[in-house]
């Protein structure tokens, strides 16, 4: 695949994504905008995928192993905070306890 | 790993991200739908360090040890009050990943003749841009939310000008760039540019429209992870940014509406500043005070009942007490529901959150549209620590500031109790007609404090 076939393959599927986020979120209630953002906060912590190619590059010089490095740290801790947050707060969420009736 | 087989994996990773935002659409399903997330993350860290041509070295072991150990603490001790600083800090460390790793791609491409395509160098440019605006406007954001600098808006003359010039001249070094100028200075000008102007960009923003601000720097960052997606030829990156970037985007524009204000006006305005109090009608009348025994009684023998939280309930620490009363009500058999609006707390829907978190169930919450209608069959309204929300002004004065903004229509229900610490005005500076209306009486304390009271009186009847 020549390099701009490739680059109209990259741009139909951005476009597809945009539509179906919208889509998707527009969903999502405002009960839980919140955890959206940090949901999607954990989500774009993909970029780690970008920080280890450039971590784990072959023979690096001085520049690409410290930034690589540093990119490495910012992306592991929005990966892991992101996740771990999102699930405290969605474990808070929670309905009518039923045996509130029981008691009574 | 081949690069086929790779791919397949990441599309893997892409459904599990589509999945985690399409399980958001219900609390019941919405925990389960952040595992799957978390499961796809996992795919795709796991698929690049098979890549073949990988090293591994000790860069991405530290670094993911380092990273992960900040982001767990973090995560684990953060108090939910404190939200949106934190999703803040992780907006802006996922954008500053992204424009390093913009910053070394270009580094190593450059020096080849040949190797930079248009459209490469072109995402390279973004994906640095973007993702410095975004590290450095979300620790100001950060710094101003944790208070660690004054939640005013700070402004000077020549701002407007100076900022324009300043990403005027970022532009510049980006299309320098992409003509194909291969100059390594030129980036570091976007850098460093960039994060000057994510500084300067958010620093006039008032604390009153951090929710904007906060919406529209995790819009940013998605896009400069799908740029650098572009860059590195990865689907997932492009995917998942635009999915992030879609997100961000309706969240501003929601909150935006909310405050009946263009994004622009946000981001540009300074409110707070500026127009307090200009133009509007002076409020004139007098306020009338109540105890909280007298609370307590016209609560328990209401048989409708909403609560308005804002803000102001989340730093008094009075949301467990608010769920105590609530309790203590409902064994009476009165009906106490919650009335959300769309910008209460600094942050969207941090206020069902902290309600969440006080155990309140989440059925009790409802939205604007949802309760407006209800107010008028409502014998009690408590707000508590909110102000600008319920402010008629919104609806009938065309001189207030917050005209237009759609509001918690709390005047129309048969009582209103308004608990304040003083008349202090909110946090836009704007004076309140609510208060001197005949069906409002004002209960003067700290929040927790109040409450409290309330619920032992509730207690004693």
């Amino acid at each position: 695949m020549t390099h701009y076939t490739q680059l109209v393959v990259e741009l139909t599927i951005l476009a597809l994504a945009i539509f179906l986020g919208i889509e998707v979120i527009s969903k999502v209630p405002t009960l839980l905008h919140t955890p959206l953002m940090s949901g999607t906060n954990a989500i774009h912590g993909i970029v780690v995928v970008g920080a280890m190619l450039v971590a784990g590059a072959a023979d690096p010089d001085l520049l690409t192993g410290w930034v690589g490095f540093i990119a490495m740290i910012l992306a592991a801790a929005n990966v892991v905070g992101g996740f771990v947050v999102t699930d405290r707060m969605l474990e808070m969420f929670k309905k009518r306890e039923p045996q509130k009736k029981a008691e009574e | 790993m081949g690069q086929t087989t790779s791919n397949l994996f990441y599309l893997v990773t892409i459904i599990c991200f589509i999945l985690a935002l399409r399980f958001l659409s219900s609390p019941t399903t919405a925990r389960r739908g952040n595992w799957i997330g978390a499961i796809g993350m996992a795919i795709a860290i796991v698929v690049t360090l098979a890549h073949s041509g990988m090293h591994i070295g000790w860069r991405i072991p530290v670094g993911a040890a380092i990273g992960s150990v900040f982001g767990l603490v973090g995560a684990r001790r953060v108090k939910m009050t404190a939200m949106p600083q934190m999703v803040a800090l992780f907006n802006g460390v996922g954008g500053g990943a992204a424009a390093l790793v913009s910053l070394s791609e270009f580094h190593n491409m450059a020096p080849e003749p040949g190797h930079l395509h248009g459209d490469v160098i072109v995402a390279v440019v973004a994906s640095a841009l973007i993702g410095a605006v975004s590290f450095a406007g979300s620790l100001i954001a950060f710094a101003k939310l944790q208070e660690l600098i004054g939640g005013r808006p700070i402004t000077y003359p020549g701002q407007k000008f100076g900022n324009g010039l300043l990403i005027a001249g970022v532009l510049a070094a980006g299309i320098a760039m992409i003509a194909g100028s291969e100059a390594q200075w030129l980036m570091v000008v976007v850098l460093v540019g960039a994060s000057i102007f994510g500084v300067l960009f958010v620093l006039p923003i008032g604390g009153a429209d951090m929710p904007v601000v906060i919406s529209l720097l995790n819009a940013f960052t998605g896009l400069a992870a799908s740029a650098t997606g572009f860059e590195l030829g990865s689907n997932v990156l492009i995917v998942s940014g635009a999915l992030v970037g879609a997100s961000g985007t309706l969240l501003t524009l929601m909150m935006g509406k909310a405050m009946n204000r263009s994004i622009g006006n946000v981001l540009f305005g300074a409110f707070g500043q500026v127009q307090a109090g200009a133009g509007a009608a002076a409020v004139e009348g007098t306020v009338r005070s109540v105890n909280a025994e007298d609370v307590a009684i016209m609560l328990a023998y209401a048989q409708n009942v909403v609560i308005v939280p804002g803000y102001g309930m989340a730093v008094a620490q009075a949301q467990h007490a608010v769920r105590e009363l609530a309790d203590e009500l409902e064994k009476k058999n009165v009906n106490v529901q919650y009335a959300i609006h769309p910008v209460a707390g600094r942050m969207p829907g941090h206020m069902n959150v902290l309600l969440a978190e006080a155990n309140v169930p989440y059925d009790a919450l409802k939205e604007m549209d949802e309760i407006n209608p209800e107010f008028p069959q409502t014998d009690v309204v408590l707000v508590i620590g909110a102000n600008d929300v319920v402010n008629p002004a919104a609806r009938n004065d065309p001189g207030s500031p917050i005209y237009g903004m759609p509001i918690l229509n709390v005047d129309a229900a048969a009582q209103t109790i308004v608990m304040k610490r003083s008349m202090a005005t909110g946090f836009a500076g704007i004076d309140n007609p609510l208060f001197v209306l005949p069906g409002t009486a004002m209960l003067f304390g700290d929040a927790k404090a109040s409450v409290l009271k309330l619920v032992s009186a509730v207690k004693a009847l």
